[in-house]
């Protein structure tokens, strides 16, 4: 494979690398892009490094968590305070890919792949991006519609509000057993102030060629109590916005007819 | 083409070689390096038979560029082997019938090695987990677990003996 590897000493540097050369590409764990170079489909002629920039760092400041783009799969699964993330985590790959695999790249993975952002764009995730013009923070949600655009720049980290106790429920859904590509994934954040669900956020992988927000489930569940008669009327508009695939994991029939049986089992604990 | 310097450790010995920026960690260890055991199979990630240990860390040698790795330690299924007697691991494959083909052997050794290095006494689950990043398409998967539950065991024996 003719490509450079180029170390950086500063994020700036990495950015201004990039917006100057299409064909470069900022690398950390490289399970995506590693391949890709190989195969020659992304005249991907240069990778940036990430090595060294301080991007493998979780931080935690007033409620907020913040981890790093390069800080792995593995390390997530590590770290006693996200231990709401772990499961997440723990679904991506086997323990090598799991060593290498980072938090920035899975933004960027294709569907059925990128578990990690799902259960990013239920917490309500902004990302840190560099580009030449500097430093700027970007709405997940956002973020994922102009997804490639961003190759022009790179992520720094994301950022999201630590969700209370409870809160945060993740599924994925698997045809290989322990470990395989989404048949689809839904992570949900659900807190509930007297009894009522307030600032509810559903996401769904594997269900359109991002991690895309559930609208209609989450309107269905507003300022409800977690109940029967709000679970039914969320499953009902369970498919509402979504595009799935058809792939080796499932067919895009099969995605649409499991989708409500598992957002049922999620929203009812 | 221009070539670049990489210098790492495997199994043990200090390994300088001049690359082609883009080589891959699995092509040096096999076509520079002689170290053949480990494999090039799917070359996308999925089927882990170019397990290695990098820095105490299980990773696939076919998705790291050589480039990156300067400096650190490798460990190959060739340092395993003490003084040309097999590792407790590859006697536990060889009598547990856990190699048919033999071709994901080198990759789940590696991965079943980086299990036991940081848990001696692991559960089932946990050796299923350890291994669930390797496929194997022909001794199938319980002779396979058997085997470094079996190894385990007996590493730990050695160990209290």
């Amino acid at each position: 494979m003719a490509l450079d590897l180029t170390r950086v000493d500063s994020a700036s540097r990495a950015a201004a690398m990039l917006a100057g050369d299409p064909t470069a590409r900022f690398l950390a764990g490289g399970t995506l892009l590693v391949h890709e170079a190989g195969s020659g489909a992304g005249e991907i002629h240069r990778f940036v490094l990430s090595d060294g920039l301080g991007f493998d760092r979780i931080e935690r400041n007033a409620g907020k968590v913040t981890i790093g783009a390069a800080v792995t799969m593995a390390k997530v699964a590590a770290d006693p305070a996200l231990a709401f993330l772990k499961p997440v985590a723990d679904s991506i790959g086997g323990p090598a890919i799991r060593n290498v695999a980072t938090i920035g790249g899975n933004l960027f993975a294709p569907a059925p792949y990128g578990d990690f952002a799902v259960a990013l764009l239920a917490l309500g995730a902004t990302v840190a991006v560099e580009t030449a013009a500097g430093e700027k923070s970007v709405d997940l949600e956002a973020f994922l519609k102009a997804r490639s655009g961003h190759r022009a720049g790179l992520v720094r980290s994301v950022t999201f509000d630590q969700p209370a106790d409870g809160a945060f429920r993740f599924r994925k859904v698997i045809r290989k057993h322990p470990r395989g590509a989404a048949v689809l994934a839904i992570a949900a954040v659900l807190p509930a102030t007297g009894g009522k669900l307030t600032g509810v956020r559903v996401a769904y992988g594997a269900m359109a060629p991002t991690a895309i927000r559930a609208n209609a489930v989450e309107k269905a569940l507003e300022g409800k109590a977690l109940d029967a008669a709000a679970i039914d009327a969320a499953v009902k508009v369970a498919t509402e916005g979504t595009k799935p695939a058809t792939d080796a994991q499932a067919t895009d029939w099969y995605r649409r007819q499991v989708l409500p049986v598992h957002l049922r089992r999620l929203l009812a604990g | 083409m221009v070539r670049i310097p990489v210098t790492f450790t495997v199994n043990g010995a200090e390994e300088g070689q001049f690359v082609e920026p883009g080589a891959l960690l699995v092509d040096v260890l096999r076509d520079r390096l002689g170290l053949t055991a480990t494999k090039t199979g799917c070359g996308q990630g999925t089927c882990g038979a170019c397990s290695v240990i990098i820095d105490g860390e299980l990773k696939l040698s076919c998705l790291i560029p050589a480039g990156r790795v300067t400096g650190a330690s490798i460990e190959t299924l060739e340092g395993l082997a003490a003084g040309g007697a097999p590792h407790v691991l590859q006697k536990a494959f060889a009598k547990g019938f856990a190699a048919q083909c033999g071709f994901c052997t080198p990759g789940m050794i590696m991965a079943a090695k980086a299990l036991l290095d940081r848990n001696p006494d692991p559960g089932r689950g946990e050796v299923v987990e350890a291994i669930s990043g390797n496929i194997c398409r022909c001794t199938g998967y319980e002779p396979i677990i058997n085997a470094v539950l079996a190894a385990a065991a007996d590493l730990r024996a050695a160990k209290s003996a």
